[in-house]
């Protein structure tokens, strides 16, 4: 109840809701006989899509010599590009080189392990985004940003990064280049695992925001003709470490 | 007209002037819309790319039908669950630190959104894709209080520029051709014209980035609610929602109440399908989920997140058991891009926010089916929708359920007759050959009358020849 006596909107949509579903609703016409029987046990609801959908979506592989060909293709097929190194060593003289060649003037980074030998060895002007407080309009002047990842996802191509782990929000979708760091044992099957991994990573609090990118910024509004670089990155790059 | 400037409403439909009025409209827009051939040969190009795509990324699941029950039963088990579903995901999200706002119907929603702009005295208002706030229509209320917004969406930001409102409610502009593109942007932002939509898309990208910088207020929409967790998810292609809930200082979402799932695992199969089915893609190019506000320890993000909560009739098709599952409808757009009407009246002649199929189902519910009911009649009820949609709904039955409905509360009297008449003359085998005899016989008059009940069918068709003998009478004389 309010001050005045009527009742909330809260109260009034929740009372609505509880009277609507007196009347039940039958399930939905469902092809797999294993998904119905499922569900008129009643007690599968939640957790059927995990145990039952996941074997029927795209394939994530089985061994992570799978996953990491699938991971490759997908991401090659989005248009991403994907360079393969041995060791941290080789992804810093590798991402030197890239800034050089392409003429990187300012690159954003941001405080984490497999991040800081890379954006140190630059020889171009770098940004830290979490020393000091964050300065938007300094960001949106760097050309490139580099990030760490929560998880790769071979299913389907993508990155999953997070406000708690990877640079904040921005990092990952302001600067025009977003190259992100990705070591083999942080390869997953599917979606699910990525959350999975970000979950038991986090422990319970999980960051203010979590990501899945799927290849660089793209758009289809124009005539569905498929441009890159809508607003987010023009290019994604992957660095795969190990 | 600029961004900032009022957004007219192309298509205002009061219902209270003429009651038949939306009906009128979508009669004359349809057929003005089938006589445009060149119109159609665009829309049906635009789309034949996605065909492609769909049927690629659909081939990639180990079995796409199996993942649609899947799809199915997560978003009935939310739906049917939503009394305790609902608070769940409400508590959540408020012990993340995000506040949560109830609204009945879309003036409350309109007036929340405008009390929040005054509270935080917002000055620059970036906004992303929204299906529901063009349902509210909220940026004329948001004008009207003198608040400038931008659509930073590119569909929608070229059809803010064009003062319209979207054609297709996951390609909003396309309908609009690329020489017309160049010229609004030379216009507008003067730019020099070029028939590159690479250029076009890049023009958009340089005039949004400052405007990103500078908002202090962020507006989006929401894909899913997750009770488990209290994220709200964002799926999106361009990156504009992301820059729009990271840079502000204010993020205010805007939410229906169907939009729950229970948790991430049912998440992680709505995304994959949401992208197949809507776009043919694997994914859509960011999946987002947001938890509140920055976090202590993070370097970036809004001070302060707010969500407003829509009913706006949603608990009107959530009372019906037999409509309930238009409720999972997850905004693919699919429907639309399989219907052959859809491809032939196009995205404005339906008048609504939810174009096509499945907003010809749940228009009559959000506006009422006295005057919307027309749109169940916009449907040649061959079920290219029901079957491309991701989460099982069955649309073109109701259509038909909308149709009975609303010869339950309306009868029409003619039509009844006809029925009457129709019985009676079908159960008595004499007088149905009498009745065929007469028909056979003055079809030639029908032709030259034209009768008022036959004009409109007549205007577009001509009737056949009258066959010289009876079905019948040619069967028994080949046996």
């Amino acid at each position: 109840m309010t001050t005045n006596g009527l009742p909330s909107a809260r109260d009034t949509i929740l009372g609505r809701i509880r009277e609507a579903l007196r009347l039940p609703a039958a399930l939905p016409h469902m092809r797999s006989h294993a998904a119905e029987a499922a569900a008129a046990s009643g007690a599968g609801l939640t957790i059927l899509p995990a145990d039952v959908a996941r074997p029927w979506l795209p394939d994530g592989g089985e061994t992570p010599a799978e996953r990491l060909a699938l991971l490759t293709d997908n991401l090659a097929k989005l248009r991403a590009e994907v360079h393969r190194v041995a060791d941290a060593k080789a992804a810093t003289a590798l991402v030197a080189g890239i800034a050089r060649d392409r003429g990187w003037r300012k690159v954003a980074w941001h405080d984490h392990p497999a991040v800081e030998p890379l954006a140190t060895a630059l020889s171009c002007e770098t940004q830290q985004v979490d020393a000091g407080a964050f300065d938007k309009n300094a960001l949106e002047a760097c050309d490139a940003g580099i990030t760490a990842c929560e998880a790769a996802v071979a299913q389907t191509g993508s990155i999953l990064v997070s406000s708690g782990s990877c640079g904040g929000r921005a990092l990952s979708i302001l600067p025009h280049v977003h190259v992100v760091v990705v070591s083999l044992d942080q390869i997953v099957a599917t979606l699910g695992d990525a959350l999975d991994l970000v979950r038991s990573h986090h422990a319970g609090r999980l960051p203010s925001m979590l990501s899945f990118i799927t290849g660089p910024s793209r758009t289809g509004d124009i005539e569905r003709i498929l441009v890159l670089g809508a607003h987010g990155p023009k290019e994604l790059l992957v660095i795969l470490i190990g | 007209m600029t961004p900032g400037s009022p957004t007219a409403d192309p298509h205002p439909v009061h219902e209270a002037e003429d009651p038949h009025l939306a009906k009128k409209k979508f009669l004359h827009d349809a057929a003005e819309h089938v006589r445009d051939t060149s119109h159609r040969a665009f829309v049906r190009k635009a789309l034949g790319g996605y065909y492609t795509s769909r049927d690629t990324q659909k081939a990639r699941y180990r079995d796409w039908e199996q993942a649609r029950d899947a799809a199915s039963l997560a978003k009935w088990s939310a739906v049917n669950r939503l009394d305790e579903l609902l608070p769940r995901f409400v508590a959540a999200f408020e012990a993340n630190g995000g506040k949560v706002h109830w609204a009945r119907t879309a003036d409350e929603a309109r007036d929340i959104i405008l009390g929040l702009l005054r509270a935080v005295k917002a000055k620059a208002v970036i906004k992303s894709k929204c299906m529901t706030s063009e349902e509210i229509h909220l940026n004329a209320a948001m004008e009207q209080d003198g608040y400038g917004v931008v659509e930073s969406d590119l569909g929608e930001f070229i059809q803010q520029l064009r003062g319209e409102p979207p054609y297709h409610f996951v390609f909003p502009c396309m309908h609009v051709r690329r020489d017309e593109i160049s010229d609004l942007f030379g216009k507008h932002l003067g730019t020099p014209p070029t028939d590159s939509p690479e250029e076009l898309t890049m023009i958009a990208r340089r005039h949004m980035r400052r405007l990103y910088v500078d908002a202090d207020v962020g507006i989006t929409g929401a894909n899913f609610l997750v009770a488990e967790t209290g994220q709200i998810s964002i799926t999106e292609n361009e990156g504009n929602a992301r820059l729009t809930a990271a840079l502000p200082r204010v993020h205010i979402a805007l939410a229906g109440i169907e939009k729950v799932v229970a948790n991430l695992d049912d998440l992680a199969v709505l995304l994959p399908m949401l992208a197949t089915a809507g776009a043919g893609q694997p994914m859509t190019c960011y999946n987002t989920l947001y938890a509140g506000p920055r976090r202590p320890g993070e370097c970036d993000g809004p001070e302060e997140m707010h969500l407003v909560l829509l009913d706006n009739s949603r608990t009107a098709i959530l009372a019906d058991p037999e409509q309930r599952d238009s409720l999972h409808c997850i905004r693919c757009g699919a429907c639309l891009n399989v219907c052959p009407i859809f491809k032939n009246v196009g995205g404005f002649t339906y008048g609504t926010t939810y174009q096509g199929p499945i907003g010809s189902v749940i228009t009559p519910h959000l506006r009422g089916l006295a005057d919307w009911n027309h749109l169940s009649g916009a449907s040649s009820l061959c079920g290219a929708c029901t079957d491309a949609c991701p989460v099982r709904i069955d649309i073109h039955h109701h259509l038909l359920h909308n149709r009975r409905n609303a010869a339950r509360s309306t009868p029409n009297r003619l039509e009844r007759l006809g029925h009457r008449l129709f019985v009676t003359v079908a159960s008595r085998p004499w007088l149905y050959a009498a009745g065929g005899a007469v028909f056979r016989n003055t079809l030639w008059l029908m032709k030259k009358l034209r009768p008022p009940l036959l004009r409109d069918w007549l205007a577009t068709r001509d009737l056949p020849p009258a066959p010289p003998r009876s079905f019948r009478s040619e069967w028994r004389s080949r046996s």
